[in-house]
């Protein structure tokens, strides 16, 4: 069985105070750090197992720039077996539809069984590639998955559904499914791990190697803009509670004991 | 005047309060000075009743009913309201940002060639088209996003984040639609699996604290459970912490875990993504430790 795993590098913004950029419609990227996408790393995993268990390929494939090689590496050496970056000058500034647009001619040209990808992505996080990826591709898919089998040429997938339901159901294949997190323990990747995958093969690949009409990606392409972004206003009636720690707690159990808390 | 559409989210015969939202987040979107009709889509199987409530909110109803859409299957679903917007040219088509409505959106906004806002917490109609401010990275940042164009635009709107107000008048006019005979769902229902029940059910505790990635280790939580015996308190947290096997389902507050409604609410080591505090109802005290 082969699959496709699609993968995003993001910023890490967990523990980070974020501030604008100068342009005013991105965020400084500085000092961040950068992580796999929490979403795709349980993607990987699910690959990987569903392959050490059903033989066949993974192949992990990301869209970006020079740097985003490392998120690649990362899912080689969780144990990918091959992994294909789409990168040109171009891709920059592409929307959710340009990028499934992107991975939809490149993925057009690879035998696949199952295409998996996150859920959702830290940065952005509307959840449309992986669904717009299907509907270019044409298969059906499964959003939200939080089991994942397969068995001959049909995957059962148990998903978040309305109401607080989860639900099972099956699709044949080839098929593309969204992962969610939680869905397995992806496994530690080390150091020693990385340099060890370095010797997996990593293709690169552009607009004229997938075959691309560039006037379907980057900013001209864009189906939905983005005019600014700003820090969220402050709610109202909130207050911070400053101080040493002494006076902060002595304040918080006082409001504590008002609101029927203790 | 402007025809807006409003996926209308149902289960076990009870409308999703996001329709009524998102009703109310239409009536906003007409030419200055005019009014909009604004029309539900009922997707399902034997849903007439559901319809019936449906009257105070919207000018049309447009019911697809068929026992082959018992079971909610977002690339269906796209089909059948590709050809909805195909045949009405709405203004822009709302669905909600649920996890139903992410599964149907984006393929239909590839089938029908439309620009797809997603999440958005704030929506208007704008001189070239449509704009709205959704939040990145985790709610740290908020993006004015918009399309330009002079209709045919999707958006996907943030359930709790739109005032809900009845339009008396509406009268809900129905429109029975029909469901072509090839559209054949591409999933096979297997089960529906309700959440196990908890040993204790946070869904009624008038004091929670809450716990997230911040407590940093599962040990940290004996601090917590301590902390929650001397405040007369249950425990609950976030996902990721019922990811990492620290703590059951059961105790997870959020979209896709339990809705609570506490007098108070002490969350500690805690973000707040909407994910989390959409599970948070009613006007509890919250207090956040960060």
């Amino acid at each position: 069985m082969d699959i496709i795993v699609c993968v995003k590098r993001v910023p890490d913004v967990a523990e980070a105070e974020v501030d604008i950029d100068s342009s005013g419609r991105g965020i400084q990227l500085g000092t961040l750090g950068y992580v796999i996408n929490e979403w795709d790393n349980f993607a990987v995993e699910a690959a990987v197992s569903l392959v050490e268990a059903h033989g066949g390929k993974v192949t992990a494939v990301t869209v970006g720039g020079e740097d985003d090689e490392d998120v690649l590496r990362r899912a080689l050496a969780m144990g990918a077996d091959e992994a294909l970056h789409l990168t040109d000058p171009v891709f920059e500034g592409s929307d959710s539809f340009g990028i499934a647009g992107i991975l939809s001619q490149a993925v057009a040209d690879i035998p696949y069984d199952l295409l998996l990808t996150g859920a959702v992505s830290g940065d952005v996080g509307g959840g449309r590639v992986g669904p717009m990826l299907a509907a270019m591709a044409g298969i059906p898919h499964v959003c939200l998955a939080t089991e994942l089998s397969v068995e001959g040429s049909t995957a059962r997938v148990r998903h978040e559904v309305e109401g607080g339901l989860e639900r099972v159901v099956e699709l044949d294949l080839p098929a593309l499914v969204t992962v969610q997190t939680g869905m397995n323990e992806p496994r530690y990747v080390s150091v020693l791990g990385i340099r060890k995958a370095g010797r997996k093969p990593l293709r690169t690949a552009g607009t004229a190697e997938i075959g691309l009409d560039p006037d379907t990606v980057g900013p001209a392409a864009v189906r939905v803009r983005i005019d600014e972004m700003f820090l969220p206003p402050r709610g109202e009636g909130a207050e911070i509670l400053a101080g040493n720690d002494e006076d902060t707690v002595a304040a918080l159990v006082d409001r504590l004991r008002q609101q029927g808390g203790i | 005047m402007r025809l807006i559409l409003v996926l209308v989210e149902h289960s076990g015969g009870v409308v999703d309060d996001s329709a009524f939202e998102l009703a109310s987040a239409a009536r906003k979107l007409g030419e200055p000075g005019e009014g909009v009709r604004v029309g539900a889509v009922l997707l399902g199987n034997d849903v007439s009743g559901i319809a019936e409530g449906l009257g105070r909110w919207f000018d049309d109803i447009y019911v697809f009913d068929s026992p082959r859409l018992q079971v909610p299957d977002g690339v269906a679903g796209a089909e059948l309201l590709a050809g909805l917007i195909e045949q009405e040219q709405p203004f822009v088509t709302l669905i909600p940002h649920t996890n139903t409505g992410m599964d149907l959106a984006p393929a239909l906004a590839i089938r029908a060639g439309a620009p797809l806002l997603a999440d958005c917490i704030t929506l208007e109609a704008t001189e070239d088209g449509i704009s709205a401010v959704r939040t990145r990275y985790g709610g740290k940042v908020h993006a004015r996003i918009s399309a330009a164009g002079t209709g045919g635009f999707m958006a996907t709107l943030r359930p709790g984040s739109f005032a809900a107000t009845e339009a008396p008048g509406a009268g809900g006019e129905l429109h029975t639609m029909a469901v072509p005979e090839g559209l054949a769902p591409q999933r096979r229902f297997v089960e529906t699996i309700a959440p196990e029940p908890g040993a204790v059910d946070i869904s009624q505790a008038e004091v929670l604290v809450a716990v997230g990635r911040g407590i940093d280790e599962e040990e940290h939580l004996e601090i917590i459970r301590s902390l929650a015996r001397a405040m007369g308190a249950e425990i609950a947290c976030t996902r990721p912490v019922v990811d990492k096997g620290w703590l059951a389902k059961s105790y997870q507050v959020g979209t896709s875990g339990v809705a609570v409604k506490p007098k108070v609410y002490l969350a500690i080591g805690i973000s707040g993504s909407y994910q989390h505090t959409g599970g948070i109802k009613g006007a509890p005290f919250i207090a956040a430790i960060n």
